[in-house]
């Protein structure tokens, strides 16, 4: 066990390493930063005091070096934009995209849920039918399009909700929030449910999945044997057997959602670090796009690595079931 | 020897999916039959069919070449679908922001579009296949880092390897061509070790490896063909999520030049007039799109319920 | 036997499987009785329509198939054709089943406790806390020791023989007038097998419930079963006691069937085996279903036989029975 915690330790410290490493040195190799932060009519003393001042002078490996050292330390470099540092830049925008990321993967298990149930318990009703033509749409559609679509409808044309921003925000543990105040919850229903869109289509299929296996397992009919109304059979014994592999995929597609917030965030302006990201790439702001990159991966190293020890302490009862249910 | 060394492989080099079916016909046949039977299926390959056309013919089919200055003029911008052009053609999805006829802009757009898709599904698949091939077949510690590498490449989203690479790559139809090889050949080579491992357990393959066939021979005509039928699959979900994620890309504007309009680019084009209300420059290339996408995933869901063998009874 | 009160009437019952391929007639015109306090046997290959009886019975019986005819009178009502809470409260309640694999009826994710007291629950409105205290009294009842302790356990936590105790234990939890037992100790250990049947036989002994034991095993049915009826492609061919069946077997099939169990005389001997396999219910041919596999059978056995009563206590579907000697 220990050794297995151990080797996996190493194996995500190697893939974080070797992730800074393609990082730092591809960033490095696009575009020219020079050319776009320092003013056109600058002197060429200036542009070269700039250059001293951003470390762009030094030899790769040399600002590589200094990179990992400053990273290990926390400090990610400063952006090139703003002025600021890159990993400030970051954390300041990380609570609206966990808050966008968690509504998302609400909305998908509150809705998803029941929809798979339901299509798992008569799948050969219309209604079964419609939900999983629903759901194929859900992974097939370009969540940014669908964006553009939920913009072009509750928007534009009915102008029920605001397509852009996050709202009024109030702050809660020190963090600011959209989901409390009226306005907020307005601007974060249409990301959300377009973040969640492709998650709700896995949790149904998940859902309707699980229950199409359960429900002809003999503890269903055992329940109903026992004289248990529909109701409790559903409910309890039915949903309580696949709401443990749903909530364990979901646990591992929360990196998912942050990742994919990127696509949602520039569709409807969201202020999240995802958007940051595509406007840092696009003006080439090396550091913030290297930090970014270097937070999200770490995270879905981390990730990763729990769900795998978690595993790791759980398998035995895990397997236990899986021969005996 | 030799006779037999020649007639043992006879079987696979049809390329058939059970090589313990005698007849050459019968599998191919009733897999066509088997296809034929979901309507939806059958109504998705004719749709992707006449989709495939047009990205092949564009140039030809299209009523206008967008893209040639001669044919275009400002003096046309935003026109809503069905508008006549002062010189008395007619736009039937209306035109874009540029004046462009949106309906050839589609065509030209999906001629992009399907060409990144397939092509980096194809060169992915070849690259996927050889390596899963390798770690099936030679096992041991080129099988445990090949896989420990698929693995960890899987245990990230696509869209945050594509991110990571475009961001270290840089924009260009060869750059984003590399971001969604990257993407797709970690399935494709577990697909295949899967079914690889599977198969070479099976006792025609210590045959041929008692007759003393060579690696290549052994992979390639025995195995591989094999390993066919839930490639077949991986290849029709995979083109379409390539697909899906070039369009995210170029929208995003970090995928392919302007120089390369997919429908990806024609949707961002679209996109800030949207709140003015001129929907079309943005739907029309949606729904292009995602009829694409739906039509390649409803084949692939129909090969994936006949080519199961588990579902089989 | 004969004489007591009737727990159970199965008059002419039907259960049909609506198929793509087909109608699938599972239980075809099934009749029996079981008296109160009786242990009725009903033997059977895999595929003879036995447990979709027990399950006609209950009424859970999934699409789609469902009861077509027949009757099933319980205390005296007619169960065929009453409406689902009429049902639900009858199942469980007055009428309790136990089912094969121990280690698939009890939810893994549930405790014992939540499975009893719902059981409880679902037909008396008593508090909880009565409901826990019956839950811990059936489990004390079926030999299962420190049940308080074990009410907390999840099943996983239990071996096969326990988990079948626990099932038992549920079935009796509101004292039920009939007990269907559908194969409850196939999956058992043979030595588990030995005190579940003893189990069983004592706690219905004790309660004055009735029983069907639905079972493949002549050997097992024949140590704890009053009467015998034994089931072939979806028909009773033959009943009567359980004495009469084993010394005196009279339909060809169940000759076959007490051929085929090894015992001390068999010893060295090649063990007898039924021709043949159990025919598919699917489109069945009209006459004795068991004529392809059956020795004595002619041209007569292209009809259906009607069941006679050639004995006292004995019906039989044969066209050729045995009756006068014993095999």
């Amino acid at each position: 066990m220990t050794v297995f915690i151990i080797r996996r330790l190493l194996q995500s410290a190697v893939v974080v390493a070797v992730m800074s490493l393609l990082v730092f040195v591809g960033v490095n190799v696009v575009g020219d930063p020079v050319d776009m932060l320092i003013n056109p009519e600058a002197d060429q003393a200036e542009i070269e005091r700039v250059i001293r001042d951003l470390g762009l002078d030094r030899p790769l490996h040399e600002q590589y070096g200094y990179f990992v050292v400053n990273a290990l330390q926390g400090d990610l470099g400063d952006s090139f934009i703003f002025g600021q540092p890159a990993l400030q830049l970051i954390i300041e925008r990380m609570p609206a995209t966990f808050e966008l990321a968690i509504a998302a993967l609400l909305l998908a298990v509150v809705l998803g849920i029941p929809l798979g149930v339901l299509a798992g318990l008569r799948p050969d009703a219309g209604w079964s039918r419609t939900i999983m033509a629903g759901s194929i749409l859900g992974f097939s559609l370009p969540s940014f399009w669908v964006g553009i679509m939920m913009i072009m409808l509750f928007a534009v044309m009915l102008g029920w909700l605001p397509s852009t921003g996050r709202g009024d925000t109030v702050p809660v543990l020190g963090v600011e929030v959209s989901f409390l105040t009226r306005d907020g919850l307005s601007h974060l229903l249409l990301p959300a449910i377009n973040l969640s869109l492709f998650k709700l289509s896995l949790v149904i299929r998940l859902a309707r999945a699980g229950t199409r296996e359960v429900i002809h397992q003999d503890y269903i009919k055992f329940a109903r044997a026992k004289g248990l109304s529909e109701t409790r059979v559903v409910l309890v014994h039915l949903l309580k057997n696949i709401m443990i592999p749903v909530v364990t995929v979901l646990g591992l597609e929360f990196g998912g959602l942050v990742a994919f917030s990127v696509v949602t965030e520039s569709v409807f302006a969201w202020p999240g670090m995802g958007k940051l990201i595509i406007d840092s790439l696009h003006e080439l702001d090396r550091p913030v796009v290297v930090a970014y990159l270097m937070i999200v991966v770490l995270m879905f190293v981390i990730i990763n690595l729990v769900v795998d020890i978690v595993y790791s302490i759980l398998d035995p009862r895990v397997r236990l079931q899986d021969t005996k249910a | 020897m030799t006779v037999q060394a020649e007639q043992r492989p006879g079987s696979g080099l049809e390329a058939e999916p059970r090589p313990d079916d005698v007849s050459v016909e019968t599998p191919f046949r009733r897999f066509v039959s088997d296809f034929l039977e979901s309507r939806i299926a059958t109504a998705a390959l004719a749709v992707f069919a006449v989709i495939a056309f047009i990205a092949l013919f564009a140039p030809w089919i299209a009523p206008t070449d967008p893209y040639d200055l001669a044919q275009v003029s400002v003096l046309d911008s935003h026109m809503p679908p069905g508008s006549t052009a002062f010189d008395g053609r007619v736009f039937v999805l209306g035109t874009d922001g540029a004046g462009r006829d949106l309906l050839s802009a589609i065509f030209y757009g999906l001629r992009i579009s399907l060409g990144v898709g397939v092509m980096s599904g194809i060169i992915a698949m070849a690259i996927g296949s050889v390596v899963g091939l390798a770690a099936a077949y030679f096992g041991g510690r080129v099988d445990t880092v090949i896989m420990r590498i698929v693995d960890i490449q899987l245990s990230f989203p696509s869209i945050l390897v594509a991110l990571v690479l475009l961001a270290v790559l840089g924009k260009g139809v060869d750059k984003i061509l590399i971001a969604l090889i990257t993407v797709q050949w970690a399935y494709y080579a577990r697909t295949v070790r899967a079914s690889a491992l599977v198969e070479r357990s099976k006792e025609y393959i210590d045959a041929a490896t008692c007759l003393a066939l060579g690696h290549r021979r052994i992979l390639f005509r025995h195995l591989l063909p094999n390993c066919l039928p839930p490639l077949i699959v991986v290849v029709t979900v995979q083109t379409a999520h390539a697909i899906a994620l070039e369009a995210t890309l170029s929208f995003l504007g970090i995928g392919l030049p302007i120089t390369e309009p997919s429908l990806g680019l024609l949707i961002a084009n679209g996109f800030e007039y949207m709140l003015s209300m001129k929907y079309w420059i943005s739907v029309y290339p949606g729904v292009a799109l995602l009829i694409t996408i739906v039509s390649i995933n409803l084949v692939g869901d129909q090969l994936r319920d006949i080519l199961n063998p588990r579902l089989q009874k | 036997m004969a004489g007591g009160e009737t727990t159970l009437a199965v008059e002419g019952l039907k259960t049909h499987f609506f198929t793509k391929a087909g109608v699938v007639k599972a239980v075809d015109g099934v009749s029996f009785e079981v008296a109160k306090g009786e242990i009725m046997g009903l033997v059977g290959e895999s595929g003879s329509g036995k447990t979709v009886t027990g399950f006609s019975i209950i009424g859970l019986v999934d699409p789609p198939g469902r009861v077509v005819e027949g009757r099933v009178i319980h205390d005296g009502r007619d169960l065929v054709g009453l409406d689902d809470e009429q049902m639900r409260s009858l199942r469980g309640n007055r009428i309790a089943m136990i089912f094969q694999d121990p280690m698939m009826t009890l939810n893994p994710v549930l405790r014992i406790e939540t499975q009893m007291v719902e059981a409880v629950l679902a037909h008396n409105a008593v508090p909880a806390e009565q409901a826990r205290d019956a839950a811990r009294d059936a489990l004390g009842q079926v030999g299962i020791p420190s049940p308080d302790e074990r009410l907390r356990a999840y099943p996983h936590q239990f071996s096969g023989g326990m988990r079948q105790r626990v099932a038992i234990a549920i079935a009796l939890l509101n004292r039920p007038s009939l007990i269907i037992a559908d194969e409850p100790t196939t999956a058992l250990d043979v030595t588990i097998q030995g005190q579940i049947l003893y189990e069983a036989q004592k706690l219905c002994r004790e309660t004055g419930a009735s029983m069907i034991w639905i079972t493949h095993d002549l050997a097992v049915v024949a140590g704890i079963a009053d009467r015998i009826s034994v089931m072939y492609a979806g028909r009773i061919v033959e009943q009567g006691t359980t004495a009469d069946i084993i010394d005196q077997p009279a339909h060809p099939y169940t000759r076959g069937l007490i051929g085929s169990v090894p015992s001390r005389n068999t010893r060295g001997d090649r063990l007898f085996q039924i021709p043949g396999m159990t025919p598919s219910l699917l489109n069945l041919a009209p006459g004795c279903a068991f004529r392809e596999r059956c020795s004595v059978a002619d041209d007569a056995c292209l009809a259906e036989p009607e069941p006679s009563r050639p004995l006292p206590g004995r019906v039989l579907r044969c066209h050729h029975p045995v009756l006068d000697t014993a095999q």
